[in-house]
């Protein structure tokens, strides 16, 4: 009997039932890593109000600050601001709310989303303004924050290879917050450089099982732009 | 100050250097140097910059500049590189400071009243590595001091630097002070009291 396939056959209908208001992580750090065609898909859509979970939330005009810059996102929840003026610019105007994360706490909360942890304490942000509201409790004499489970309606994320089930495998640090991404989102959507036929990814070597994703889409050609060019003649 | 705080890494620990300052200690390791670089965005094995035309957009630093693997190196995600981090795998995180205080008190990511530049993973490095060392300039471009008896600045973690490198010495948080380890040559202790902002002996 033959297995359904997750493969769609567009990025449109990837996104098919992406609506106003969605909460949607999209993995990538800063611009290396981002599923590029899904990022343009979304902001092709004509969507708004959304809500973007994401490390960078793009960086100078690309990637993810193009959706910044349609004005379609509402609130950022991110670690890193650092050279994204798109970012600084709504958060001065007030445009978009955001809340930022310290890293591994941002990684965990997702990651506990997809395992079905509800919360857990953490070490990070103890006595710091991240810990403003939040409950704190002491284990063997030290202090953790409870953190909570960070849900979301998608998850875009870039692969490297996937197969029609959703295995997944990706490519050098390109695979960053995508699979936790992956468990946290009620779908979540593969931007695959290829796709193979089932069996071709070896067991032993699946990074992100199938289980994890609900639509693949290949897309073979990417910008992949790099945001610092260092070089060991020019490295400092 | 890089050849300094590189006689911190003991031989065969996993190292994780922040951005700005501490990246120049890669640069001064020599390169069969007995260390395994290690980046919060999910890299252990770092190794130098690629060379021209052979940079590679998706193997990146967590400074998002292009870098290279050494033989042995992994990439994973990063949920796994911080149970790395907050776990006390790493054993030696390198970061630059704002300010820090005699009790090991650390602030380094946000000042008041500036741009909003976000955290990143200074947070969770500094609660979890095993030992923290600050390489920093002894005092702020306006002259202001950075070790300071109490950080006024919004923290990133508390009681957790063990060790601060600057280009007057070598200085131990000490409760109530900064006990000197070494000072630079041709730097007095008279010189380091004047710019320090906490007691110092």
């Amino acid at each position: 009997m033959a297995r359904t396939t997750k493969e769609v056959g567009s990025v449109v209908e990837a996104l098919k039932d992406l609506e106003d208001g969605a909460c949607i992580m999209v993995s990538g750090f800063g611009l290396s890593g981002n599923p590029e065609a899904l990022i343009e898909g979304v902001l092709a859509g004509g969507k708004r109000g959304l809500t973007l979970i994401s490390n960078n939330a793009g960086s100078i005009g690309e990637g993810l600050a193009t959706w910044l810059r349609a004005g379609i996102v509402a609130r950022v929840i991110c670690s890193y601001v650092g050279n994204n003026e798109d970012l600084q610019r709504a958060m001065d105007d007030g445009t978009v709310e955001v809340q930022i994360t310290p890293q591994g706490t941002f990684v965990e909360r997702m990651r506990a989303a997809g395992a079905g942890i509800p919360a857990f304490y953490t070490p990070t942000g103890v006595g710091t303004l991240m810990a403003k509201g939040k409950e704190t409790r002491i284990f063997d004499g030290r202090s953790f924050l409870l953190e909570h489970a960070l849900h979301a309606d998608f998850a875009l994320i870039r692969a490297h290879r996937a197969d029609p089930f959703g295995n997944v495998r990706f490519y050098r640090t390109s695979q960053n917050f995508a699979p936790a991404m992956a468990s946290a989102a009620r779908i979540t959507v593969v931007e695959a450089e290829e796709v193979v036929d089932l069996g071709d990814i070896d067991a032993d070597d699946v990074h992100l099982p199938g289980a994890f994703v609900q639509r693949v889409v290949h897309v073979p050609e990417h910008r992949d732009l790099i945001e610092i060019r260092t070089t060991r003649s020019a490295g400092t | 100050m890089a050849h300094r705080a590189a006689q911190e890494i003991a031989p065969g620990s996993v190292v994780n250097l922040g951005i700005g300052l501490p990246t120049l200690v890669a640069d001064v390791l020599p390169p069969d140097a007995d260390v395994w670089l290690q980046s919060e965005n999910g890299l252990l094995g770092m190794g130098p910059f690629p060379h021209e035309g052979e940079e590679d957009p998706q193997l990146i630093n967590a400074g998002k500049q292009t870098v290279t693997l050494v033989p042995g190196a992994s990439t994973f995600d990063s949920a796994t590189s911080f149970a790395m981090i907050r776990g006390g795998h790493v054993d030696l995180a390198i970061m630059g400071a704002m300010q820090v205080a005699p009790n090991g008190d650390l602030a380094n990511w946000s000042v008041p009243g500036g741009r909003t530049i976000g955290v990143g993973g200074a947070m969770d490095l500094a609660a979890g590595a095993r030992r923290l060392v600050v390489v920093m300039r002894h005092q702020a471009r306006d002259g202001s001091h950075k070790l300071v008896t109490t950080c006024t600045y919004p923290l990133t973690a508390l009681g957790v630097v063990s060790r601060i490198i600057t280009e007057l010495g070598v200085f131990d948080p000490a409760e109530h002070h900064f006990s000197v380890v070494e000072l630079a040559p041709g730097v007095t202790l008279g010189e380091v009291e004047a710019r320090t902002g906490a007691p110092t002996r």
